[in-house]
């Protein structure tokens, strides 16, 4: 039978996320919690969870997760590694026996920087040099692939129920300011463990439920651009999309939720001139990045947290403050799952995005709108 | 009131108002074979079409406001309805002397020799109501009934 | 001495006799001459060597008293010299001409639209009901940036200029000339009503149609024809057309007899005088040359309108479109070998070219590995028969499509490939006023129209069961088509699976 990756596989799910937004960090048994109690949207096929702030002490090198078939593979990477990166550390990450959780490959983490010299030779900045590391591996060998790539943050993931899955890579031993997680309900049974969410690349990662109808629109439109869809997931192509935009063309976040969940014509229309205007530029420029189908999904990154839903809203998701937390989920029982008493809670409507921004964010690279700082978390 | 206008520049020349006419005006209303070899005699069509390549239409009569017909028409078979504004012409005292074909300024009314001398005419398909016959079956859009613009 | 034709009717006309009335509908209608009243006899009598089978007077006649078939005589049999083979020798041998025709190729190659089967949503995905959520057709057409540079929520700078259609369908290029005025304003009155463009072809525009100048798009074609300043600047966009699917590689020719005052006029040449296009424009010979010529109209338009080249699929379609797109295109149109004409040489319409399906994947392959597909939009046509094969076209990468051939049988064509003898029955692929005035053109706007319409609803629906809301989320989708019945090397090129994969 063809491997996820071979073949493209449809796949229900449930999402969840957590954020603190003064970037205080906090143990991953919330997250946990709050996705094990939608257990029955996934089928124990795949889950996953993205951490960020876990690893400050390595937070100026990228954190490579890798899933290895084999020793001879991985000896053969470490090689590859030393070639083109300094190695600060490398070590299996620590995982749990447990019953529920069978058929693991060989996990391991690297802290890495890209060496200077090959950079120079490449003439590439870092950022994109650690891309096409990553397409390189992910795409060219067998027997490796690379499912996190970013600073400072992990994705941790494998074939199981979600809440199995963070028992198996000791989640609680960790300490994040921002959790994004997954269940999934894949439609076939491939069992491998590249296919379970989050999908990353550098630091962003998707968590995503939904059937992307637009998928080969996008993936066609994104390969003119460089990227190798290997996995043939939904996920992926969210991740790149995002990547794209964000980082290759530096768009703003709400120019970048416009083009992937984009308001109708009727809409546009009935806009002021320079709203017109630059709604319609984005839709005919990005048309290839719309993203259509039934989606709601968890985009994290270094700087904080988006939740976005298809236009016409098919997948649900429903979001809530309290104090500096914020939340996002699928079904309300895992928001109050760990939060009992939010603030404010309230559905997005389709196309809406939610926006939390870390308010102690670095100076970052990413041009945000100072609006957009405003209206932080409460979108 | 509503007349037949007639668009040239779209007539086809291809005379279905006249077998609809001849048809709407036998006694077997709505059956186009029948109407042609069972009906005796066979009705004379109401519209002319004219023709001088390219140029063609159909014509009928235009019911005028002031109609020459009905001032002429020496026995009162010619009247003009008050109520709908259409000109009839009462076959059972019309008496065949043409006068009425003689002053038309449009040539619309036409002789009728099969039985007794009659002259006949449009009637804008009053008995049947609604869109004459001949307006509804143009092909082309070519005849037009409507208000006067 | 003059030669006796050998060749027999094709057609053979039944009339029936107990319906017959004898109202000499078909007489008056065939301008053929078929048809006969013969006084004497008081019968009519059909003549059917003229006959092209046209179905004027089947359409027409009132009690549905002919029938027009395959004349059954028949040649003995003989797999090799066919009846149409021999004909066609029968012909030239009398005539020592090149055989003529109208239309599209009809040879039964492969239909590719047939081949390929579109997916629908069950379970994973929902479809979306059109009737009840929104469904948008909207498509711009013209050369798309690579990226937006948006500040202070503003753009920074203007997108180039686009064509904005309600859907993504066109008229494709008809000449005044190969077709009446009054096929022409039906086709601009429905183009402007359901918000899409028409094609003026080499034909210039006529006055009457200046008023449908945001809706048209001017052809500058090599034989230059009615091309002025004004004209230019009348349209929405400039089409420069380097080639036609029926006949690719050679120009046009209109006969003298077609030029009469107002096409005389529009065209801009003499009265009665032939209407010849060269083969090659004379100042193209080259990609560079082309880019000449698309900067030139950019530049005689002030940059305001999108310039689109239009060639023939060939061989090397790829090739030559990824040089278009280089030269400044900011449409390409590709025209495929099943692509109609007013008249084009048989054997050239039949023989020369390759399918649309072909040509449209390779191109769209192609500028995506050259990462340009951006830069231009890509309108296919030559043959585009019903709202599935358009759906099909857009998931293989189209933009948006050119229909000629079903917009002219929506306004009454019958097929009978005789367009380039001017004789139209149906008022379309003829100068003779008598003819023309035969198609009304707001009964023909109407259908036009309708035709759009329905097309539109079947192609929103398709969407809808797709699970997509957006015509943008089916552009180049190829994941959303399955080939029945095609090989590998058909399925590789057309870059989709097979049904059951």
């Amino acid at each position: 039978m063809l491997r996820e990756g071979q073949i493209r596989i449809p796949s229900g799910c449930a999402i969840s996320g957590i954020m603190n937004k003064k970037g205080r960090v906090f143990g991953g048994g919330d997250i946990i919690n709050s996705i094990a109690v939608m257990h029955d949207r996934s089928n124990g096929l795949g889950g996953g969870f993205a951490a960020y702030g876990i690893y400050p002490e390595f937070k100026e090198e990228y954190a490579f997760h890798f899933f290895f078939d084999h020793t001879t593979i991985k000896n053969e990477i470490e090689a590859l590694l030393k070639k083109n990166f300094i190695i600060a550390s490398g070590e299996a990450i620590p995982i749990r026996k447990s019953k529920s959780i069978k058929d693991a490959p060989l996990i391991w983490r690297y802290f890495v920087r890209p060496k200077h010299r090959v950079l120079v030779k490449q003439e590439v900045d870092e950022e994109e040099f650690v891309v096409r590391f990553v397409m390189r591996v992910n795409s060219e060998i067998d027997g490796a692939y690379i499912f996190s790539s970013g600073k400072n943050m992990g994705a941790f993931k494998g074939v199981g129920y979600p809440e199995d899955i963070g028992e198996f890579y000791r989640l609680e031993e960790y300490s994040g300011y921002l959790w994004t997680a997954h269940g999934r309900f894949p439609t076939n049974t491939p069992g491998w463990w590249g296919g379970a969410h989050p999908f990353t690349l550098l630091d962003c990662s998707v968590v995503h439920n939904g059937e992307i109808s637009s998928y080969d629109a996008n993936r066609r439109q994104l390969e003119m651009y460089g990227y190798k869809c290997v996995l043939q997931t939904d996920t992926e192509v969210v991740a790149y999309i995002f990547d794209y935009l964000m980082r290759r063309q530096g768009l703003p976040l709400d120019v970048i939720v416009k083009a992937m969940a984009s308001p109708f014509w009727h809409e546009i229309d009935r806009m002021n001139k320079k709203e017109k205007e630059i709604l319609r530029a984005i839709r005919v420029v990005y048309g290839g990045f719309l993203v259509n189908g039934p989606f709601s999904i968890l985009i994290g990154t270094n700087q904080g947290m988006i939740a976005l839903n298809d236009r016409i809203k098919l997948r649900p998701s429903i979001a809530a403050t309290k104090g500096d937390y914020l939340y996002v989920a699928s079904e309300e029982a895992a928001i109050r799952q760990v939060c009992s008493k939010p603030e404010h809670m309230w559905m997005p409507r389709g196309g809406e995005p939610v926006i939390g921004l870390l308010e102690a964010s670095q100076p970052t690279r990413v041009p945000v709108r100072t609006e957009q700082e405003k209206i932080a978390i409460n979108s | 009131m509503k007349r037949v206008y007639v668009r040239e520049e779209y007539c086809a020349g291809c005379g279905l108002c006249q077998v609809h006419c001849i048809t709407a005006h036998s006694e077997y209303k709505g059956d186009i074979i029948k109407a042609y070899k069972k009906s005796f005699p066979r009705p004379l069509a109401r519209v002319i079409v004219e023709e001088k390549r390219p140029l063609s239409f159909s014509l009928q009569c235009r019911h005028c406001e002031e109609a020459e017909c009905v001032k002429a028409c020496i026995t009162g078979a010619m009247q003009k309805d008050p109520a709908t504004g259409i000109v009839i012409n009462d076959t059972a005292r019309c008496i065949g002397c043409w006068t009425c074909v003689l002053v038309c300024p449009y040539g619309a009314v036409r002789r009728d020799e099969t039985l007794h001398k009659v002259a006949v005419k449009c009637d804008m398909c009053a008995e049947a109501g609604g869109v004459p016959l001949c307006v509804e079956n143009c092909p082309n859009g070519a005849l037009e009934y409507r208000e006067e613009r | 001495m003059s030669l006796k034709s050998y060749v027999t009717p094709s057609f053979l006309i039944e009339r029936n006799k107990e319906r017959c009335i004898k109202c000499k509908v078909c007489v008056q209608q065939c301008a053929n001459e078929v048809h006969r009243y013969d006084e004497e006899d008081d019968e009519i009598i059909s003549e059917e060597h003229q006959c092209v089978n046209c179905q004027r007077c089947v359409t027409l006649c009132p009690t549905g008293a002919l029938t027009i078939r395959k004349n059954p005589n028949e040649l003995r049999q003989n797999s090799n010299w066919t009846a149409e083979a021999v004909r066609a020798i029968y012909i030239q041998a009398e005539t020592g001409g090149i055989l003529l025709t109208g239309m599209g190729n009809d040879r039964p190659y492969p239909v590719y639209w047939d081949n390929i089967l579109l997916n629908a949503s069950q379970v994973t995905n929902p479809s979306i009901d059109p009737l009840r959520e929104p469904m948008e057709l909207k498509t711009h057409l013209g050369r798309k940036p690579d990226s937006l540079s948006i500040k202070e929520g503003k753009l920074q700078k203007k997108l180039p200029p686009q064509l904005e259609l309600e859907l993504p369908i066109m008229f494709s290029a008809m000449s005044f000339g190969s077709i009446s005025l009054n096929a022409i304003k039906s086709l601009a009155e429905a183009a402007k009503q359901e918000g899409t463009y028409f094609n003026t072809g080499e034909g210039g525009l006529h006055r009457d149609l200046y008023q449908y100048g945001e809706n048209t798009i001017v052809q500058v074609a090599s034989g230059r024809f009615g091309v002025h300043a004004d004209y230019l600047q009348a349209g929405a966009a400039i089409e420069i057309k380097i080639g036609q699917g029926a006949k690719p590689g050679i120009g046009g020719h209109l006969p003298g007899e077609k030029v009469e005052r107002e096409v005389s006029e529009t065209r801009m040449i003499p009265e009665g005088t032939d209407a010849i296009s060269p083969a090659p424009h004379h100042d193209i010979y080259s990609i560079e040359d082309l880019r000449q010529l698309i900067y030139s109209l950019k530049e005689a338009t002030n940059y305001e309108k999108p310039v689109s080249v239009k060639i023939a699929a060939v061989h090397n379609v790829a090739a030559i479109a990824s040089g278009i797109a280089r030269a400044g295109a900011d449409i390409i149109a590709i025209d495929g070998y099943r692509g109609g004409t007013g008249a084009a040489p048989l054997r050239i319409r039949d023989n020369v070219g390759i399918p649309i399906e072909f040509a449209l994947a390779a191109v769209d392959t192609r500028l995506r590995q050259e990462a340009i597909r951006n830069q231009v939009s890509l309108v296919v046509g030559g043959s585009i028969r019903n709202s599935a094969d358009i759906v099909k076209a857009i998931a293989l990468g189209a933009d948006a499509v050119y229909i000629a051939s079903s917009a002219l049988l929506a306004l009454g064509c019958h097929m009978c490939q005789k367009c380039y003898t001017g004789k139209c029955n149906w008022g379309i692929a003829t100068q003779d006023p008598q003819l023309a005035k035969r198609l009304n053109p707001e009964l023909g706007a109407q259908r036009a129209r309708n035709l759009l319409r329905a097309w539109k609803h079947e192609i929103q629906e398709m969407l809808g069961g797709m699970g997509i809301n957006a015509i943008e989320s089916l552009r180049g989708n190829r994941l959303m088509l399955r080939g029945i019945g095609l090989t590998e090397k058909e399925l590789q090129i057309l870059g989709i699976k097979n049904a059951g994969e």
